[in-house]
């Protein structure tokens, strides 16, 4: 058993637990977005710092990645800590303002302005499909690309992966996906996103062999009338 | 000209194989596909991930990731501009303005002869002398947009050319890197009274330099340290430091062959083993 102090208070967890689970024991909340349990730790979003050591050697460390060690002494909500969440939220706001995720989190943390440009992104990066992929669904259909800038997710060559079986776990797991919100639980669609939004493909080409999670697809349906 | 699916298979497979096939073997194997295409086909990138038992889509995550593979056909010459921001200052944008124009492709594209794929890069580490252009191995500092055609005109009448005697018997070739483009010939010590063909080769814990002649047919060589007969040894190029070593085995003897990619067009592939005199000339095939 590994001993360690969070927010003051002695706690003791099995030994290769991750900060975020000894919280979650103590009942201390730290929000996260890229994390979930069944999936390994990958530590994409930055949402779930805390700050841990005293003094001049205090830093700020991604609870959902980092173990918990013996004599840690971790703070989950100093001004430190809540004032580098926010800016995180902030970004990410600025990056998908249209998640309904991160809407509530952002309102949760009582965000109320927005000084980034918004860039409209359908994307965060935070890989949470990818291990869904990979990891729940023994699938590995996609996967990262490229790199810097030009990193994105998807499939080989954009086209129809054989290994995928269109389960539509990347879907169900994806903060950013505007189609979530109706398509796994359509009475809890209360930000009518979507109704505002339009179905991101109907104006583009249609996708021929082009990878699609969708089936059936409204904007297919939309595009044939 | 696109090599065929089974082509591409044999290739794969004879390539996979000779990196036991070792998790970290990834971007050295893919490193000898582009050498073999000069770019990365899907068919060949399907067919690493198989022979590996890799995902397809890390196969093509770690493809995607280097700047060093392209998953496009690239020309026989790579001209890479630096648009750093030393070259930058020191006028790069007219340059690689100049470049376009002149071969008719903006960055990233290749001719539609296939001759030339223009490619910008962010600092080759030599910003005191920009702008910097590389082309085939070759550096040229202080480029300006002048010179863009002098270059271009240098490119494809190849490097350090040997001047070819017509309708002889015997011809003296001169050859290139597979890899970096580099011109291997040498002309401080010619062989056979021509510029020899320059490179690096090891064997038992020696390493040094070899140099044979140009002649097509004729076997004489120098090297740095006497190679005992039948002894296989390993090539490599002297500029870019890659092992020169191709998918084939020697029809004679079948030690691994050596390819080098010859002006004008073609391979010739010279068998590694210093005894044997197996060696394939393919005029026609281009690239690999
Ligand atoms: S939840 Fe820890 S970094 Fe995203
Ligand atoms: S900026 Fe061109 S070499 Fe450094």
């Amino acid at each position: 058993m590994i001993r360690l102090e969070i927010n003051g208070l002695p706690v003791s967890v099995e030994e290769g637990s991750t900060i975020l689970e000894a919280a979650k024991f103590l009942g201390f909340p730290i929000p996260t977005l890229c994390h979930m349990e069944g999936l390994s730790p990958y530590g994409a979003c930055r949402l779930c710092v805390v700050e841990i050591g005293e003094g001049d050697r205090a830093k700020l460390v991604s609870s959902c990645t980092y173990p918990a060690e013996e004599g840690l002494k971790v703070r989950t909500a100093s001004s430190r800590v809540l004032r580098a969440r926010r800016m995180v939220l902030e970004l990410l706001l600025a990056t998908c303002p249209q998640s309904k995720v991160i809407q509530d989190l952002a309102a949760q943390h009582a965000i109320r302005q927005q000084r980034f440009k918004q860039e409209h992104e359908d994307c965060i990066q935070c890989g949470l499909c990818v291990r869904m992929c990979e990891e729940q669904m023994m699938a590995k259909a996609i996967g990262f690309r490229g790199r810097g800038e030009d990193r994105s997710i998807g499939t080989p060559f954009d086209i129809k992966s054989d290994e995928c079986r269109t389960c539509g776990g990347c879907m169900y797991v994806c903060p950013a996906c505007q189609l979530r919100c109706t398509y796994n639980e359509p009475d809890k669609a209360i930000c009518g996103g979507c109704a505002n939004i339009a179905v991101p493909c109907v104006e583009k080409d249609p996708f021929d062999d082009m990878m699609c999670f969708m089936d059936p697809c409204v904007a297919c349906e939309i595009q044939k009338d | 000209m696109n090599p065929s699916e089974q082509v591409i298979l044999r290739d794969v497979k004879s390539i996979v194989e000779r990196h036991s096939g070792e998790h970290c073997d990834l971007i050295a194997i893919l490193s000898d596909v582009q050498t073999k295409y000069r770019y990365l086909p899907e068919k060949a990138l399907r067919m690493v991930a198989k022979e590996t038992n890799r995902s397809f889509v890390d196969v093509y995550g770690v493809a995607t990731f280097y700047k060093h593979f392209s998953l496009k056909p690239r020309g026989e010459h790579l001209a890479s501009v630096c648009i750093g921001t030393a070259c930058h200052v020191r006028g790069a944008p007219s340059v690689t303005a100049e470049f376009e124009r002149q071969l008719g492709v903006s960055d990233g594209e290749t001719t539609p002869d296939k001759q030339f794929t223009l490619k910008t890069v962010n600092c080759l580490g030599a910003c005191a002398m920009g702008p910097i252009v590389v082309v085939d191995g070759h550096h040229f500092s202080g480029v300006k947009a002048d010179d863009t055609d002098d270059i271009i005109e240098k490119a494809k009448n190849g490097f350090d050319q040997v001047n070819i005697g017509s309708d002889r018997r015997i011809f003296p070739i001169g050859v290139r890197c597979l890899s970096c483009n580099h011109s291997l010939m040498d002309s401080d010590l010619p062989i056979d009274g021509f510029p020899s063909v320059k490179l690096t080769i090891s064997f038992e814990n020696k390493h040094g330099w070899i140099r044979l002649s140009s002649l097509y047919g004729s076997y004489s060589y120098e090297s740095e340290f006497p190679i005992p007969e039948d002894e296989i040894v390993n090539f490599f190029c002297p500029h870019c430091h890659t092992e020169i070593i191709g998918a084939m085995n020697c029809p004679e003897c079948s030690a691994p062959m050596v390819p080098m990619s010859v002006g004008g067009g073609g391979i010739v592939q010279i068998c590694s083993r210093v005894s044997c005199q197996g060696h394939i000339l393919d005029l026609s095939s281009n690239p690999v």
